[in-house]
C-alpha cells in the first residue's frame, strides 16, 4: 500500500517536473485544421534542429481566434483573416504564412480531371441550385467537346465550420451578386442545396459516393483521393488547372503591400495563371505580448519555417510564402510586435 | 428493537449485546440509507444541472428568437437566424425509422432465443447481438458511407422511387434523387444500431417469465404464438416497453452513425430520401467553428431541446404505461 502510494508520489512529481521543463521551451498554437499537416511537419524538423517543441492543437479557426484572444495559446491560426479594427481591439497581430487552395472536384463519368471547364458565375449557380443539370446550356457552352449528359448535378458542401468554406464563399460572393445577397460568406453558411460532409474527407468521400456530384476540398484531399478537379476561368480569362504553380501565381499577384496587418483574402486574384480560388493561412499574435520569452521563440520558428520551410511545404501540397511576401511579413514583425 | 424488550432478565448479558448489535445494525442501516439517498440525489443533481446549464447557455438564442427557434426551419449563420425545426424533425423522423425497424426485429431475436432455438444456437446469436452491441458509432457511420449507401443508391432506392414513389399519400415520402444519403438510410443505420439494446432486455425480461405458466398454457393447448402473445408478452410488458425506450433514447441521441449518412442539410423535405439533419448531428458539427455568441448560444439550446425531446417521448412512455395498466385493473 505505502510503495502503492510512493510510487504514485514519484510518478506525479515526475510528471510535473516534464511539464515544468516543457513550458519552458514549447510553444503552442491552436486552430486551422487546414495548416495542421504543415505545422506540425515544420514543428519536428524545427524540434530536431532547434529542441524548441511546437504544439498545435488544430481546433477549427474559429477556435483558433477564440484561445488566442483568450491568451491560452502562444498564437493562432486562422484560414480567416480578420479586419484590422478586430485585431487592434484584441491586441492582435496578424500575418499569412503558407498558401494553398480550394479545388471544385466532381463526380462524372469519363471526365478526366481539369477537362471540365468552368467559370465563377457557373460555380455560384451550380452551388445556387439555379443550374441544375449537368447538360445545362451554361456549363455546355463552355465544355465543347464533353458529353455531358443530363443528369442531376448533386451538390456537396462542408457540413461543419470550416476556413476552406469561408475561401469558398468569399470567391463566390465576388464573382455573383446573387450568391453575396442570398448567401454571402462565412466559415458556416446557409447552403441553398446539396449535402453536408463533415470535413475535407467527409466531402471526398460523398462525392465519390454519389454519382454526378460536385463538391469543393483543398487540393491534397483531391490529389490524395485521386478525384476529378475542374478548371477554373481566373479574373484575367484564362482557364487554369489548380496546382501548387497556380496557387504561387495567385499568392504572388496578390498586392499585399496596401492590405493593413495583412487584411487580404487572395481568391479571385489578378494574374494570367492564377488561381481564383486560392487561399493564405493566417497566425495571430499578440502585439504587446505578457511573455516575452515565448514570442521570441514563437517568432524564431515562424522566420525558420518562412525561410527554410518551402521543401516541406511543396512535399504537402501546400504553396510557401513568396519571397517579397516573406520580407513583408519580416518587417510587419519589426514594426508591430514588441 | 421490541427484541429486546421481550427477552428475561437472566439473559440481560445477552440482552445488552443485542442491544448493542441492534443500536450499530440501526446505526449501519440508517448510514446505508444515506448513501442510497445520496446516490439517487446525484442522479437528479447531474440531470437537474445538465439541463440548467444547457437553459443558461442558451437563453440567448431562446431571448433573441422566442418560439420561431422551435418554429422556424431557418439555419442562417451569416445572417444569423437559426431555428430549430429541421434538426428537430430530423431526429424524430430518423428515430421512428430506427423504431419501426428495430421492434419488430427484436421481438424476433428475443423470442427465438427464448421461446423456439435449441440450446447450442443460443449462445453463438446471444454473443453476436452483444457484439453488436460493442461495435462504436463511428464504424456503423463508416459501414454506413462507404458499403450501405452504394448499396442503397444502386439497388434499393431506385426501386424505391419505382414502386412506392407514385403510390397515392405515402408516395410523397418516397419520391427522390437516389442520392443513398438521407433520411432513410439514416433511420435503417440506426435501427440496426440499437437492435441489440432492444433485443438484450428484451431477452432478459422474457426469461423470467416462469416455466410453470408458460407449461400450463402449453398443457392447455396454445400454440408458440399463443403462448408469447397471451402469457409472456402480457408478464412482462412493461419491461418491454422499457426496453423498447431505452432503445428509443439511444437512437434520438445517436450523432456519429447519423452525421455520415444523414446528409447534414439544413432543408426540411417531405421525402424520406433527401438529406436533412439531426440535433445531435448538428451539434457535432458546428460547435467547433460557431464564431458568434448567438450561434454558440443556438447549438446550446439545442442541446437543451434534445433534452426536452428525449423527457417528453419518455412521458408518453410511462403514461402509456400507466394507462395500460389501468385498463387492466392493476
Amino acid at each position: 500500500m505505502l510503495e502503492h502510494t510512493v510510487r504514485w508520489l514519484a510518478l506525479a512529481i515526475a510528471g510535473t517536473t516534464i511539464a515544468g521543463s516543457a513550458l519552458a521551451t514549447d510553444i503552442t498554437g491552436a486552430g486551422s485544421t487546414f495548416v495542421y499537416p504543415i505545422l506540425s511537419q515544420w514543428s519536428a524538423d524545427y524540434s530536431a534542429a532547434t529542441g524548441v517543441k511546437v504544439n498545435y492543437q488544430s481546433i477549427g479557426s474559429g477556435g483558433g481566434i477564440a484561445q488566442i484572444k483568450a491568451a491560452t495559446v502562444d498564437f493562432g491560426a486562422s484560414d480567416k483573416p480578420l479586419d484590422p479594427d478586430e485585431l487592434a481591439q484584441a491586441g492582435l497581430a496578424q500575418f499569412p504564412i503558407v498558401i494553398g487552395g480550394v479545388v471544385p472536384v466532381v463526380n462524372m463519368e469519363g471526365v478526366e480531371p481539369g477537362k471540365l471547364k468552368l467559370t465563377g458565375p457557373v460555380l455560384a449557380d451550380i452551388f445556387l441550385g439555379k443550374i441544375q443539370k449537368w447538360g445545362d446550356p451554361a456549363i455546355a457552352a463552355l465544355n465543347p467537346g464533353l458529353k455531358l449528359g443530363g443528369a442531376a448535378i448533386s451538390v456537396v458542401h462542408r457540413s461543419d465550420g470550416s476556413g476552406t468554406t469561408f475561401n469558398f464563399a468569399n470567391y463566390l460572393s465576388k464573382v455573383s451578386d446573387e450568391w453575396k445577397s442570398k448567401v454571402g460568406e462565412g466559415t458556416s453558411i446557409q447552403w441553398p442545396v446539396g449535402v453536408g460532409g463533415k470535413g475535407n474527407e467527409g466531402v471526398a468521400a460523398y462525392v465519390k459516393q454519389i454519382k454526378n456530384s460536385i463538391g469543393y476540398v483543398e487540393l491534397a484531399y483531391a490529389l490524395q483521393n485521386k478525384m476529378s478537379y475542374a478548371s477554373m476561368k481566373n479574373r484575367a480569362g484564362n482557364f487554369v488547372e489548380p496546382s501548387l504553380e497556380s496557387f504561387q501565381a495567385a499568392a504572388s499577384n496578390a498586392d499585399w503591400t496596401k492590405a493593413k496587418d495583412f487584411h487580404l483574402v487572395i481568391t479571385d486574384a489578378a494574374g494570367p495563371n492564377s488561381w481564383p480560388i486560392a487561399a493564405s493561412v493566417f497566425v495571430l499574435m499578440y502585439r504587446q505580448p505578457k511573455d516575452a520569452d515565448h514570442t521570441k521563440t514563437t517568432l524564431g520558428f515562424f522566420k525558420w519555417a518562412l525561410e527554410k520551410g518551402q521543401a516541406q511545404a511543396k512535399a504537402l501540397d501546400y504553396v510557401a510564402s513568396p519571397d517579397a511576401l516573406v520580407k513583408q511579413v519580416e518587417a510587419y514583425w519589426a514594426s508591430t510586435i514588441k | 428493537m421490541t427484541v429486546s424488550a421481550t427477552v428475561s432478565p437472566a439473559l440481560g448479558a445477552e440482552a445488552a449485546q443485542a442491544r448493542d448489535r441492534s443500536a450499530s445494525e440501526t446505526r449501519q442501516d440508517s448510514l446505508f440509507r444515506w448513501v442510497l439517498l445520496g446516490a439517487a440525489t446525484l442522479v437528479l443533481l447531474v440531470l437537474g444541472g445538465a439541463a440548467l446549464s444547457m437553459l443558461w447557455g442558451g437563453r440567448l438564442a431562446f431571448q433573441t428568437f422566442g418560439w420561431h427557434f422551435i418554429l422556424s426551419d431557418d439555419w442562417d449563420p451569416v445572417g444569423r437566424h437559426f431555428g430549430a425545426f429541421v434538426p428537430i424533425y430530423g431526429t424524430l423522423v430518423s428515430s421512428a425509422i430506427a423504431m419501426l425497424i428495430a421492434v419488430p426485429v427484436s421481438f424476433g431475436i428475443a423470442l427465438f432465443l427464448t421461446e423456439i432455438a435449441p440450446g447450442w444456437l443460443q449462445g453463438p446469436i446471444a454473443a453476436a447481438i452483444e457484439l453488436l452491441a460493442g461495435i462504436p458509432s463511428i464504424i456503423y457511420g463508416m459501414w454506413g458511407l462507404f458499403s450501405f449507401v452504394p448499396f442503397m443508391s444502386d439497388y434499393v432506392l431506385p426501386w424505391v422511387n419505382d414502386h412506392l414513389g407514385p403510390a397515392p399519400w405515402i408516395g410523397v415520402l418516397f419520391r427522390g434523387p437516389p442520392l443513398g444519403i438521407g433520411m432513410l438510410t439514416a433511420g435503417i443505420v440506426l435501427g440496426i444500431m440499437v437492435i441489440p439494446f432492444i433485443s438484450s432486455v428484451m431477452r432478459d425480461v422474457f426469461r423470467t417469465v416462469p416455466a410453470s405458466l408458460k407449461e400450463s398454457a402449453y398443457a392447455l393447448g396454445s400454440t408458440t404464438w399463443e403462448v408469447v402473445w397471451k402469457v409472456v408478452l402480457p408478464y412482462t410488458r412493461s419491461a418491454v416497453v422499457g426496453g423498447i425506450f431505452l432503445g428509443l433514447g439511444r437512437a434520438l441521441g445517436e450523432t456519429m452513425a447519423v452525421t455520415f449518412v444523414l446528409g447534414n442539410a439544413h432543408q426540411l423535405s417531405a421525402s424520406l430520401l433527401m438529406p436533412g439533419n439531426s440535433i445531435a448531428a448538428t451539434i457535432a458539427n458546428e460547435f467547433t467553428e460557431a464564431d458568434s455568441d448567438l450561434y454558440l448560444s443556438s447549438l446550446i439550446a439545442l442541446g437543451f431541446l434534445l433534452f426536452v425531446v428525449t423527457l417528453i417521448v419518455l412521458a408518453i412512455a410511462r403514461l402509456m404505461l400507466h394507462n395500460l395498466a389501468r385498463r387492466e385493473g392493476r
